[in-house]
């Protein structure tokens, strides 16, 4: 057993992390956020090409670095710590996740645009009435001479409005509901037949509303097997919740860490808050919580190549542990903060706004609640 | 002992239930219903069509202008408000510099403000909190010296609720820095257009333009505007916030509450089921109602004995801190239920845009309101200090 980082591992933490810290202050963050765009694409740009982590989880004959789950780990955690609005999840773990798993041309084409920097994915996966259910959709997929015809209504698709490619959950058979007859598809963003409403969302991310209109896409469109996709799109989930744990593992760091400054700066009856033994108490909880999450998101991330069944029960245990710690997390910074946790001036609000986001991101605790019991106790 | 309203009772909540519905501002319930941003005007409109009914000071005694209501009476009266889901009235004259006011003022300035309180003629804000003093007020430190006739006062108050609209403003200021924190402190009414002040918004969260911070620069205060003694404001700080505490349990909003996560849980769909038919959600509410009838026969408890001639005491802690726990598990429940809808965020209608929101109309302020919600148990006391206050003064450790 070994649980520490390699000297390549630590080495892509700690230059992330410098990086962050040098470039993505909050002020910097929130005019970036504020602007036309949403974003500013000069950071994403000096991902791929200066630091070259958007190839983190690939194999070095795709151009990677030969990594896997644990340095998107390393990553999205680093992304949590400075709430970046950075798609690493939907490009780098979901859309790299898919193409790495289906292979062939696609991949092949694809995989070396994402490393640098050219390529941004977004996943359009929930649907108005699915809420976590993966295979609950009513978007669908027809055959059409050597293409495919898309038409639905895709919900909330984060970093759509960015992106250059689409990952597209479609139905190709079988009822809204039904496990079989469901397929994945890759499409350019800018195809003919796909309408856009683009939002901000309340967490500092932009996303959008995606309406399929007899969207015509190619055969090779197709990504995995027609009809029987469903198992590669939850292993892709998994991974993606698996990495917002580690995202929100960060977030939760700095929750504590920023709680723990302001408590022992801000005065009240003559002492630092810090001082009351109530507030430490909070304190400590918040703490646990974190390293419980950091232990939670470990534990997932090396369990996500085992067999279907136990890589989802240890996901599904990891994130109902960490949405419970971020809400407990966020609730309680705000409130040792006081009023001024709950302006839009300090960073600390901010924090408990994207936790209060990936609390429900992938499943809510309730969700994953479930998803567990059934695989440990049974119906 | 009796659960059963008389036949008086309910005949009163039949006159309550028709105002309502025959008055209650059209206009306003659009704006509501549409996620609107509401305006000052929009506010009043409500309070003013309560003034000229002679019902807008529910808890105020007779000769100050109330409708001389029974307990129970009020108890009726706050249901069916929250069961019309009517905007509520704005407390800071109302409920907080009212009551003050006749309980510690003058002759004089009753004739001169409460009056104005009533028709809505005057907005009011508090003026309490501090950047330094928070949980700690005593330790204020806006100054007021005395000159002459007047009071020049000089310092900065922060999160002061809708003083943007205000034209009057209760404040606490330091008048003795000699004496013992709270022995200093005296109780101001100031002319919000007085030369020296300025408001600043703070943007909270969700957005939303609500709180404030005020500065005071040499603002000079006829000695005529403080209420009670000098040096004796603090005696006036405890009375309104123990009046404040009650209202703040907020029981009959909460049930309002409740009905509307049960309505969004009925249109959520999880699976081939409603939202209202996962049996974690529905634990979730049931848990939720259980507490709130808790909650709710606990203040029927304080308002008995209020009734009987004792003051609202330090037992009210228990509803504020109880009231606004459930007031956030509310905003935790929508939250949740609206699902992914809960992500995008809804501005309000700037001009010229009459797009429709993303999603389902319940679903705009779910996240919003679940981050300004977590205000609650910080305002008015923070959970923690009312938890000290139940400490000492209720269980005397």
């Amino acid at each position: 057993m070994n649980f520490s980082y390699n000297e390549t591992q630590e080495m892509l933490r700690d230059t992330l992390a410098r990086f962050l810290a040098d470039t993505y202050d909050f002020e910097t963050r929130r005019k970036m956020i504020a602007s036309d765009a949403g974003r500013d694409p000069g950071i994403w740009r000096a991902l791929a090409t200066e630091l070259g982590i958007l190839g983190a989880p690939f194999s070095e004959e795709q151009g990677g670095l030969g990594g896997g789950a644990v340095e998107n780990m390393i990553v999205m955690e680093q992304l949590g710590e400075a709430i970046a609005i950075e798609p690493y999840l939907q490009t780098v773990v979901i859309g790299g996740g898919a193409l790495r798993a289906a292979g062939g041309a696609q991949a092949d084409a694809l995989i070396p645009q994402i490393i640098g920097g050219d390529a941004i994915i977004a996943f359009a996966y929930a649907e108005p009435q699915s809420r976590y259910e993966l295979h609950n959709l009513r978007t669908t997929a027809k055959k059409d001479g050597p293409g495919w015809v898309l038409n639905g209504h895709k919900a909330v698709v984060y970093a759509a409005p960015w992106a250059t490619h689409l990952l597209v959950t479609a139905r190709t058979g079988g009822g809204q509901r039904d496990a079989d007859g469901v397929s994945l598809f890759l499409v350019e963003a800018n195809r003919p037949g796909i309408v856009r409403r683009d939002y901000p969302t309340v967490d500092g991310f932009r996303a959008s509303e995606i309406y399929f209109e007899n969207c015509s896409v190619p055969d090779e469109a197709l990504l995995g097997p027609e009809g029987g996709a469903l198992p590669l799109i939850e292993k892709i989930v998994d991974e993606a919740t698996a990495a917002v744990c580690a995202e929100g593992t960060g977030v939760m760091r700095r929750l504590h860490a920023g709680t723990m400054d302001y408590a022992k700066q801000r005065k009240q009856f003559g002492r630092a808050i810090a001082d009351f033994q109530v507030l430490q108490h909070r304190m400590v909880d918040m703490f646990m919580e974190a390293e419980q999450s950091a232990s939670m998101t470990l534990m997932a991330t090396l369990k996500l190549e085992l067999p279907d069944t136990e890589r989802m029960a240890a996901v599904s245990q990891a994130k109902a542990k960490v949405g419970k710690g971020l809400k407990f997390t966020g609730q309680s910074a705000v409130q040792i903060h006081g009023g001024i946790g709950i302006t839009d001036e300090l960073a600390i609000g901010h924090y408990f706004k994207r936790a209060t986001m990936i609390e429900g991101q992938f499943g809510s605790v309730d969700h994953h609640l479930s998803r567990f019991e059934r695989l440990s106790v049974g119906d | 002992m009796d659960l059963e309203f008389s036949p008086e009772d309910l005949a009163f909540r039949e006159e309550a239930r028709r105002f309502i519905a025959e008055n209650y501002p059209k206009a306003l319930r659009g704006k509501q219903d549409e996620g609107e941003e509401l305006a000052k005007e929009d506010f009043l409109s409500w309070h003013r069509a309560l003034a000229k009914q002679g019902w807008i000071a529910p808890a105020w005694p007779k000769e100050y202008g109330g409708p001389g209501w029974t307990t129970t009476q009020r108890f009726i009266w706050s249901e069916e408000l929250a069961r019309a889901d009517t905007l509520p009235i704005l407390p800071f004259g109302i409920n907080m510099v009212g009551p003050v006011i006749y309980t510690f003022g003058t002759p004089e300035q009753k004739a001169r403000f409460l009056p104005r309180i009533l028709s809505g003629e005057d907005w009011w804000c508090q003026g309490y909190s501090e950047p330094g003093a928070g949980s700690d007020l005593a330790s204020l430190r806006t100054r007021a010296v005395r000159d002459g006739d007047h009071y020049i006062v000089n310092g900065q108050k922060t999160w002061t609720t809708l003083a943007q609209h205000a034209d009057w403003g209760f404040f606490l200021v330091r008048t003795d820095p000699e004496s013992k924190p709270q022995e200093g402190i005296s109780f101001l009414l100031i002319d919000m257009k007085s030369p020296g002040v300025t408001v600043r918004p703070i943007i909270t969260l969700g957005g939303e333009h609500e709180v404030n911070e005020v500065w005071l620069e040499d603002v000079r205060v006829p000695v005529d505007q403080r209420i009670y003694e000098e040096n004796k404001g603090w005696t006036c700080a405890k009375f309104l916030l123990a009046h404040e505490r009650t209202g703040i349990a907020g029981v009959a909003r909460s049930k309002r509450g409740v009905e509307r996560i049960k309505n969004i849980a009925r249109s959520e769909m999880d699976g081939d089921k409603p939202l209202i038919a996962n049996p974690f959600f529905k634990r979730k509410i049931a848990e939720l109602e259980i507490d709130l009838t808790a909650l709710e026969y606990t203040e029927l408890r304080t308002l008995a004995s209020e009734a009987s001639g004792r003051g609202p005491g330090p037992e009210s802690s228990l509803l504020k801190i109880k009231g606004t726990e459930i007031q956030q598990r509310i905003t935790e429940l929508a939250l949740e239920a609206v699902g992914h809808y809960g992500a995008p965020y809804f501005r309000g209608f700037g001009e010229g845009d009459n797009e429709h929101p993303i999603g389902p109309d319940y679903a705009h302020r779910a996240a919003p309101t679940y981050f300004n919600g977590r205000k609650t148990s910080i305002y008015g006391g923070s959970n923690e200090i009312q938890r000290n206050i139940i400490a000492k003064m209720v269980l005397g450790l």
